[in-house]
């Protein structure tokens, strides 16, 4: 079994949801991005999506694309982030990490090199926004062959004609992306969400998470209620932006406030 | 290309794929509507009564067939080729984007899309998109960035009395790049009623075949009067290529015809040897970015690196897959103008033909300027003229220090 099936068995075995938290590597600094990965799986992180910072993320909304701005304004690069999973690893063998991104800066890095690299540093899947399933042979099967979960994401825009083709070959969970957007907009619709959740469980037996415009406790319980977990991201990183001096530098304040918040996210999660 | 027929003109295959270039590489929340929009294209393209509707405005809106002029004082001064000028700064709007936009704003009604989008580097594009949503009665938003509506302040106001929503996109360096980033984020987010007009012939399959496609009747039009004035095929042809979708106008019908000589002029910037170009082809690797494979101007990492150019509808880190294709097949060669090259251009040919062309094709005339001496007197040289100056007098006599 992966990190990632493994996670979802024992969560259902506690009758738990998955809380998913995203950062991006490297924001703001290396070192500050580090201890905040070190420090979430203590704060109630049952998944870690890692972002793979991109000059042009054009399914994210302004906290993130600063996010990748200032990771990359820091150095981060590619290698720098799977080295950051290596050492995560270092001391935690349970928490899976799934990278999210672009393809592009996979492409240049060379996909099979991926694949391998990412297997040994320790990370468990893949979400890559721009390659639908029409693009399968460029990453997902070479990951998949290699033993990395590819995670796919379902949109309101896939309808039921759609939706086996999607979920043909993407492993460890799926993804639904709750609005019609980019990342950290609009607030998603309970109803809405619980109704097109159902229709993919009807196609699938795999967990289904939902993300996009979940910020605070009520709302990551209130998705979780009707899914097998939540992803928070833009509420995350804009406690990181909000914890920057002038300098655009991590204040002493700053670690500890991402991870006061995704405890609280955490707890939401999981709260009767 | 087909290897079966020898035809360059085949593609692109049912992926959407230019050989190696191209492709779909897009958010899941887009795919579905990709697919709406390739069927639509089909049915659209089987549908005489679009052809007809189209023709029609193209005739009596836009002022097709653009004159094919012989360039007497240019082919005097260089002494050498008979340069001709395919005149696409006289449609409507001012440049070849015209033809582009009717032909994507009919697909959209008959798409029952209510809102039209847009990006637009140098606004000529974004000029032509909002004169179709002012024609056919649509709400329209153009992105553009920060610094290119700073250099193209008179297009930013045309859009503005056409009835557009100009959004200024400060993201990256604030040009055309980041424009695309965010019109496909207004996309992903308005998915359901919106159409989105791309300008050139990039982004996801089925784009750049047909924004090729609608932009395909510049080179009907000039095999078709070639012929009726010099009885044979022209011997070179020349476009400055920013996403290249002039270039793919002309070349697409004379691909085939292995006797014409094909030239595709990058933006040369502050030179190919400084970082300051937009020369995607000259400088850059195959990589992914907006929707498809292609030439990209990036670093080591896979980040998207800025590009630079005199014109601000030039400055594009990419390239169309189809010219991607083309350039590693060899059919068309691609070179490049510098700045310096293009503003010469712009006054040589202001002065010797009374015509002020805009930046971008002033980087073909660079060009021509460099190869036309040395031809012979019977040789055939067709330029694409795709845009005319006005929008840049205020930028160009800002180069030359004249204070207006």
């Amino acid at each position: 079994m992966t990190r990632l099936e493994t996670c979802f068995e024992t969560l259902r075995s506690q009758d738990r949801k998955a809380f998913v938290a995203f950062v991006t590597a490297g924001d703001p600094d290396l070192a500050t991005s580090a201890k905040i990965l070190d420090g979430l799986p203590a704060a109630g992180a049952d998944i870690i999506e890692l972002g793979m910072p991109f000059t042009d993320p054009m399914a994210d909304g302004p906290s993130i694309q600063a996010a990748s701005q200032r990771a990359l304004a820091a150095g981060q690069t590619l290698l720098g982030t799977l080295d950051m999973v290596r050492a995560f690893r270092e001391t935690n063998d349970t928490t899976p990490i799934v990278l999210m991104g672009y393809y592009n800066p996979i492409y240049i890095y060379g996909t099979e090199r991926f694949v391998a690299d990412a297997l040994a540093a320790g990370v468990d899947g893949l979400i890559v926004v721009d390659l639908p399933p029409e693009e399968d042979a460029e990453l997902c099967l070479p990951a998949l062959a290699g033993g990395l979960n590819f995670i796919r994401l379902a949109t309101p825009t896939t309808d039921d004609k759609r939706l086996p083709e999607v979920l043909n070959n993407t492993s460890g969970f799926v993804y639904y992306v709750s609005i019609t957007g980019i990342t950290g907009s609009a607030a998603p619709q309970q109803q809405d969400v619980a109704a097109n959740v159902a229709r993919i469980k009807r196609h699938t037996d795999l967990p289904v998470c939902v993300g996009f415009g979940i910020r605070t406790p009520e709302q990551a319980k209130a998705m979780s209620e009707i899914s097998d977990g939540a992803v928070v991201g833009s509420a995350l990183v804009d406690v990181i932006t909000e914890h920057l001096d002038a300098q655009g530098h991590a204040k002493d304040t700053l670690v500890q406030s991402v991870l006061a918040l995704a405890s609280s996210l955490a707890e939401g999660v999981n709260r009767d | 290309m087909d290897q079966g027929t020898n035809s360059y003109r085949t593609g692109p295959d049912e992926n959407g794929r230019f050989g190696l270039f191209g492709g779909r590489f897009v958010a899941e929340t887009l795919m579905p509507l990709i697919l709406d929009l390739e069927a639509a294209y089909e049915e659209a393209q089987n549908d005489p009564a679009f052809a007809a509707q189209l023709d029609d405005l193209q005739t009596h809106y836009v002022g097709r067939p653009s004159p094919l002029y012989f360039a007497e004082r240019l082919t005097e001064h260089y002494g050498g080729a008979k340069i001709y000028l395919k005149r696409d700064e006289l449609n409507h709007t001012g440049s070849h984007k015209i033809n582009n936009c009717l032909g994507q704003i009919l697909l959209a009604m008959r798409m029952k899309k209510t809102r039209i989008i847009a990006e637009t580097g140098a606004g000529q594009h974004g000029v032509a998109v909002a004169t179709v949503a002012a024609r056919f009665g649509l709400p329209c938003t153009v992105f553009m960035g920060a610094t290119d509506i700073e250099r193209q302040k008179p297009n930013v106001f045309r859009m503005k009395l056409l009835g557009a929503d100009v959004r200024a996109v400060t993201s990256g360096a604030g040009t055309l790049k980041d424009a695309m980033n965010e019109a496909l984020r207004d996309w992903v987010t308005n998915v359901h009623d919106t159409f989105y007009i791309i300008g050139t012939v990039a982004g996801p399959h089925p784009y750049p075949a047909m924004v090729r496609d609608f932009q395909s009747i510049i080179g009907r039009e000039t095999k078709e009067q070639m012929h009726a004035r010099e009885g044979r095929l022209p011997d070179s042809l020349v476009a400055c290529i920013g996403g290249g979708s002039n270039a793919m106008g002309l070349f697409h019908p004379f691909l085939d015809d292995a006797s014409v000589r094909i030239i595709g002029v990058e933006a040369g910037g502050h030179g190919l040897d400084t970082p300051d170009h937009a020369a995607s082809l000259a400088g850059g690797v195959p990589g992914v970015l907006h929707g498809n494979r292609t030439y990209l101007l990036q670093d080591g990492d896979g980040q998207i690196t800025e590009g630079h150019s005199i014109s601000a509808g030039l400055d594009y880190p990419g390239i169309g897959p189809e010219h991607a294709y083309l350039r590693d097949t060899g059919r068309v060669e691609y070179v490049s103008a510098t700045d310096t090259e293009a503003l010469e251009a712009f006054q040589l040919i202001t002065r010797l033909e009374g015509i002020i062309p805009a930046l971008e094709p002033s980087h073909a005339l660079a060009y021509v300027s460099k190869i036309a001496p040395d031809l012979e007197s019977d040789h055939l040289l067709v330029m694409n003229l795709c845009g005319r100056g006005d929008k840049d007098v205020f930028a160009v006599a800002e180069h030359l220090n004249v204070e207006l």
